[in-house]
């Protein structure tokens, strides 16, 4: 950054410590309400959560004092916690795998501007304009078997949301119809951001389209991938509204979510907010070892 | 250029994009068994809405609320955060500024266990205030940034005679720094009210009392109303009401909010 602070270019002229110190002071005044709002909103509510996590802290009865990680004990011990993390990994991988191939294919179609594809791009990023609420709903009726328009075409109805497989690929359709757009609009602008002079230097060469994109659309897309990637990534590991919504974790607890694990412990049946506190604790060290990885790894093969 | 054959595929492709939100809108009024709406074309799902619990009117006004403080808590925040980071240096600011970005690494879900507990502590349980007050937060990360670097973007020599002609410094954010920045405060209230008004978990988790839910937890708790029986031309009519403030900000934004992100790239 090669921007200097006002008050430190106007200081020439004045008193360079007085200047200084009230400089500091306005910057400390501007800032308070971040600063406010960060640590009551965040930094004591993370002070809160660890304590919590090694505490006997019922949703009912309050703080009842430390009780020696017995919170992580009984969250690992949850005969729902593995399926629930092999589940989530599982669409976590099939989601960003269908979004990110179907984006960077809508990105090609609609590169190029005109109005037939002004026209595509609005279709494609109308739906991310909805909330992931409003979607789920939407997607909750048309898969209902009494309102379903999609029920018309077969003889035998089909049960969008009565086996663990077809909830699983109900839900990623409904994933990928609300975050296509928005994907495709990153890669497009990664798109735009190669030259044509790259491509013109290929075509002169002789390379054929599947050469130009092996060789040089998709290396030269890698930073807008990299953060298509993690952003999908992450945000699917945190899927919670699309399954409270469509499949409430069934049938038989097959849909069940990390984050939807945290929210039952924490507020349904159990009401055990010092084990839903200790296991948030692990998705946020777990999220963190993930997202740094895929930094690294996405980083790394740049250079 | 495009080719005939392009153009259909894409165009089915288009269509197919947007079916769904067409067939919500005409189901929401079309007639169909176990809804309000059991013969002919009308209104009746919307009706039934009206009249569900505290009203549609009653969950429209909570989050009419809800997002329009969550919008000015942003902007107002964001813009002196913003103004301190870009033009001033102080002690602690760099550590600040990562903090707030830092909000963006940790889970929604692990934050709203422990704001549930401190909300009861403050006072605030159950208020709409302090759900706005904890949506504001979750936005920090994204406005803060984009302010920053918008006030970063204002030619040096307007920030310095701003200074130069000796108002103070609020009075040089305030009649000469705004207009300029003006496209920044746009983006980051329009990113605010899509946040706010669409949340699902924030309000799950700290909205108990059923006559303050906003509309998305109102439609969604809608569909166990009797027996189980879920009425889905109800939550039609829902998806309807909550979708089409959206669709209609993005499609006045779209320029605006597209062209944002296409100058970006030009710069990057």
């Amino acid at each position: 950054m090669t921007v200097r602070s006002i008050p430190a270019v106007a200081a020439e002229t004045h008193p360079r410590r007085r200047r200084r110190w009230s400089s500091s002071l306005a910057g400390w005044g501007y800032a308070l309400p971040t600063a406010a709002f960060v640590l009551i909103f965040f930094v004591v509510p993370i002070g809160i959560v660890a304590r919590m996590s090694v505490s006997d802290w019922k949703l009912f009865t309050g703080d009842r004092g430390w009780n020696s990680g017995k919170n992580f004990q009984s969250a690992l011990d949850d005969r729902l916690l593995w399926p629930a993390v092999w589940f989530t990994v599982k669409y976590t991988v099939v989601t960003t795998v269908i979004l990110l191939v179907l984006a960077l294919g809508l990105a090609l179609l609609v590169q190029e501007s005109s109005r037939w594809t002004g026209f595509l791009r609005t279709s494609f990023l109308i739906p991310s304009a909805l909330g992931l609420a409003s979607a789920s709903l939407l997607f909750y009726a048309l898969y209902s078997p009494q309102s379903s328009p999609l029920l018309g075409f077969t003889d035998k109805p089909i049960s969008f949301l009565g086996t663990p497989m077809s909830a699983l690929w109900s839900t990623v359709v409904l994933i990928v119809w609300r975050y296509a757009g928005f994907y495709m609009l990153l890669l497009v602008v990664g798109l735009q951001s190669i030259s044509g002079d790259v491509y013109e230097a290929a075509r002169l060469d002789g390379a054929n389209r599947w050469q130009t994109f092996r060789r040089i659309t998709l290396p030269l897309l890698r930073p807008s991938l990299a953060l298509s990637t993690i952003l999908c990534v992450t945000g699917s590991l945190l899927a919670f509204d699309q399954f409270y919504i469509l499949t409430k974790g069934g049938p038989d607890n097959s849909t069940i979510t990390i984050v939807q694990l945290v929210y039952n412990s924490a507020f349904q049946g159990r009401n055990d907010l010092g084990r839903a506190a200790a296991l948030s604790i692990l998705v946020l060290g777990a999220l963190l070892i993930i997202n740094l990885v895929q930094f690294r790894s996405l980083r790394g093969k740049e250079n | 250029m495009l080719r005939t054959p392009t153009r259909v595929f894409t165009g089915a492709l288009a269509l197919l994009f947007l079916f769904p939100l067409v067939w919500a809108a005409v189901a929401s009024v079309s007639p169909q068994g176990g809804t309000a709406q059991t013969h002919g074309w009308g209104l009746g799902n919307y009706q039934t809405l009206a009249h569900y619990q505290a009203g549609i009117v009653q969950y429209l006004l909570n989050s009419t609320a809800v997002s329009l403080m969550t919008v000015a808590f942003t902007l107002a925040v964001a813009t002196l955060g913003g103004y301190a980071f870009a033009m001033f240096s102080f002690p602690g600011k760099n550590v600040l500024f990562l903090v707030t970005l830092a909000i963006l690494m940790v889970p929604y879900a692990t934050l709203l266990i422990p704001l549930y507990v401190l909300l009861n502590d403050l006072g605030l349980q159950n208020s709409l205030v302090g759900l706005a007050l904890v949506l504001t937060m979750f936005q920090l990360p994204f406005a803060v940034f984009m302010m920053r670097i918008s006030f970063e973007a204002v030619p040096k020599e307007l920030r310095e005679s701003a200074l130069v002609d000796g108002c103070g410094s609020f009075r040089a954010l305030w009649h000469i720094l705004l207009p300029a920045v003006r496209a920044g405060l746009v983006t980051v209230g329009m990113f605010a009210f899509l946040a706010a008004w669409n949340d699902f978990i924030t309000p799950l988790v700290l909205i108990s009392d059923s006559s303050k839910a906003p509309l998305p937890l109102a439609v969604a708790n809608m569909r166990q109303q009797v027996m189980g029986i879920v009425d889905y031309g109800a939550t039609e009519a829902g998806v309807v009401v909550l979708a089409l403030p959206c669709i209609l900000i993005f499609l006045a934004l779209q320029r605006h909010y597209v062209r944002g992100f296409m100058s970006g790239a030009l710069k990057g």
